[in-house]
């Protein structure tokens, strides 16, 4: 009377997650290893931050994140008994070579600190100060240069009737994307961020994690953070560290829904410690 | 589940979600049982205390939602928490559907007046429940214990019910065309057949819960599906 026939098919297995597509190396770490002395800071890292991402390095404090940042621009230099091995290239430059022009590698690689440090001169000034160690140009394309940076740095509307005022005369939000807009104003391929937000209020962290976001489309992009959200929030890869060592660098997406080590995990779910 | 975290009070609120789905799920349990035992038994007294229990079943789910939107809010829970959360919102939502459904069971009782008692019927509707009824506890008793495998195994382990309720279904049918005054009861016993397997697609849907909040990663397979009262006919003359 019925006719019913039953056909079953049966599998099972997790769904894929949908992984970012590669971006192209930007710069490479190779067996990067990292001594303060007799102390080793940081052991056989190899990452790669692609052109245009933001990589985020998260881990408790001493885990060796802000040392990698210096490392990217060679600011360890400044210090005696710091030294590098291994391979760190930018493009094809070889970042550790010994010969290799600092000031050049600083304008390709270029940093904003935890604390704003603008200097003590006219916001004007803070921007064309840099531009002019590089470049020798003039009045009328120093003020497009200016322009263009303040815009970058999102601060030009804020500004531009007070171009002559002491930089220190901004709020430490405004005075930190001066600092931003000085960054830009040399044209670098990469910007290191080390804690940019630390020391502002959440309007303007708000503010320079808009700033970074939109810096991404020109810039290759890191930022070191204790602030696990705002990793989350900017950052398209996300680098976890712990004593010395990468422990786990994936997407951010998967790194804050389902990391792989237990250690990431225990970290970014506060269990740590 | 993972050690503790640094902030105790974030464990005791994951802990007490974990707890009122627990309920929850006792609740939605009791009141399957019991709307498939005032069917049987033509309790109509019983049935309505199934009605009434709804109240409390919505009100746990209204709760839980609450704690969860809070602890998302105030604790900013990463990877496995706010797996767990998101997980139990989703049970949660799954348990809320089973205790309707036991509902409209309760419902139905007051329905099915007349002396018709095919037993056969009876007794299918009672295995289809028991084998529901594991597959809802054990469900339960996985996520509680984060146990895929039992999870799986539940997940794995629908087809039987689909395949009771698809002959329920043609015995159904068989009955109404004998005699049109089984229609009335044989439709009401029918949809109280569906209601029940549906029961257990949901106890599936929370085995995929439990995946998820496990391996962080959505189930993509299709679960085999032995459910085909879609396609089944009545052809005349044959």
């Amino acid at each position: 009377m019925t006719d019913l026939s039953v056909s079953v098919s049966s599998a099972s297995g997790p769904a894929p997650q949908v992984p970012l597509p590669e971006a192209a190396p930007k710069v490479t770490a190779r067996g990067l290893n990292f001594y303060y002395g007799e102390h080793h800071a940081l052991k056989n890292i190899n990452l790669t931050l692609g052109t245009n991402r933001v990589t985020a390095f998260i881990g408790p404090s001493g885990c060796g994140k802000s040392t990698l940042l210096r490392i990217f621009n060679r600011m360890y230099d400044l210090y005696p008994g710091q030294r590098a091995t291994g391979q760190l290239l930018l493009d094809q430059t070889n970042i550790l070579d010994p010969k290799l022009d600092l000031n050049l590698l600083r304008a390709r690689v270029g940093m904003v600190f935890q604390k704003p440090t603008p200097f003590p001169m006219t916001i004007y000034e803070n921007i064309a100060f840099g531009i002019r160690l590089y470049e020798k140009i003039s009045k009328s394309e120093m003020d497009g240069r200016v322009e263009k940076a303040l815009r970058g740095g999102a601060l030009w509307n804020e500004v531009k009737d007070k171009l002559n005022a002491s930089g220190l005369s901004l709020s430490g939000g405004q005075q930190q994307r001066l600092c931003i807009a000085r960054t830009v104003a040399v044209r670098p391929e990469v910007i290191l961020f080390d804690e940019p937000c630390s020391a502002l209020d959440p309007i303007s962290t708000a503010k320079i994690e808009e700033l970074i976001q939109e810096l991404a489309e020109d810039y290759t992009i890191a930022i070191v953070t204790h602030n696990m959200q705002q990793a989350a929030r900017v950052s398209d890869k996300t680098a976890f560290m712990y004593l010395g060592e990468l422990i786990e660098f994936d997407d951010t997406n998967k790194i804050f829904t389902s990391p792989s080590d237990r250690r990431t995990q225990d970290y970014i779910t506060g269990r740590f410690g | 589940m993972a050690s503790e975290h640094t902030a105790k009070a974030f464990d005791s609120d994951l802990q007490e979600l974990t707890r009122l789905v627990a309920e929850m799920g006792g609740l939605a349990e009791r009141m399957i049982t019991e709307s498939v035992d005032a069917l049987v038994r033509r309790d109509v007294a019983l049935g309505k205390r199934v009605v009434a229990s709804d109240v409390e079943i919505d009100r746990l789910q209204h709760l839980i939602e609450e704690r969860a939107v809070l602890t998302i809010a105030r604790r900013q829970p990463m990877a496995i928490d706010l797996r767990e959360i998101v997980g139990a919102m989703r049970v949660a939502t799954d348990l809320e559907r089973i205790g309707d459904l036991a509902k409209n069971m309760g419902k139905r009782v007051a329905a099915l007046e007349n002396d018709f008692q095919p037993l056969k019927l009876m007794r299918g509707l009672e295995h289809m429940t028991d084998l529901v009824q594991t597959q809802v506890k054990s469900v339960l008793d996985a996520y509680a214990a984060h146990d895929l495998p039992a999870a799986m195994a539940v997940w794995k382990g629908d087809e039987e019910v689909d395949a009771i309720c698809t002959s329920l279904f043609r015995e159904l049918l068989t009955y109404m065309m004998e005699d049109p005054r089984n229609i009335s009861f044989c439709i009401h016993l029918m949809f109280c057949a569906k209601n029940i397997e549906r029961i257990g697609d949901h106890a599936t849907n929370i085995a995929e819960t439990v995946f998820y909040m496990i391996e962080g990663q959505q189930m993509l397979d299709k679960r085999p599906k032995g459910d085909m009262t879609t396609f089944a006919t009545t052809l005349p003359n044959s």
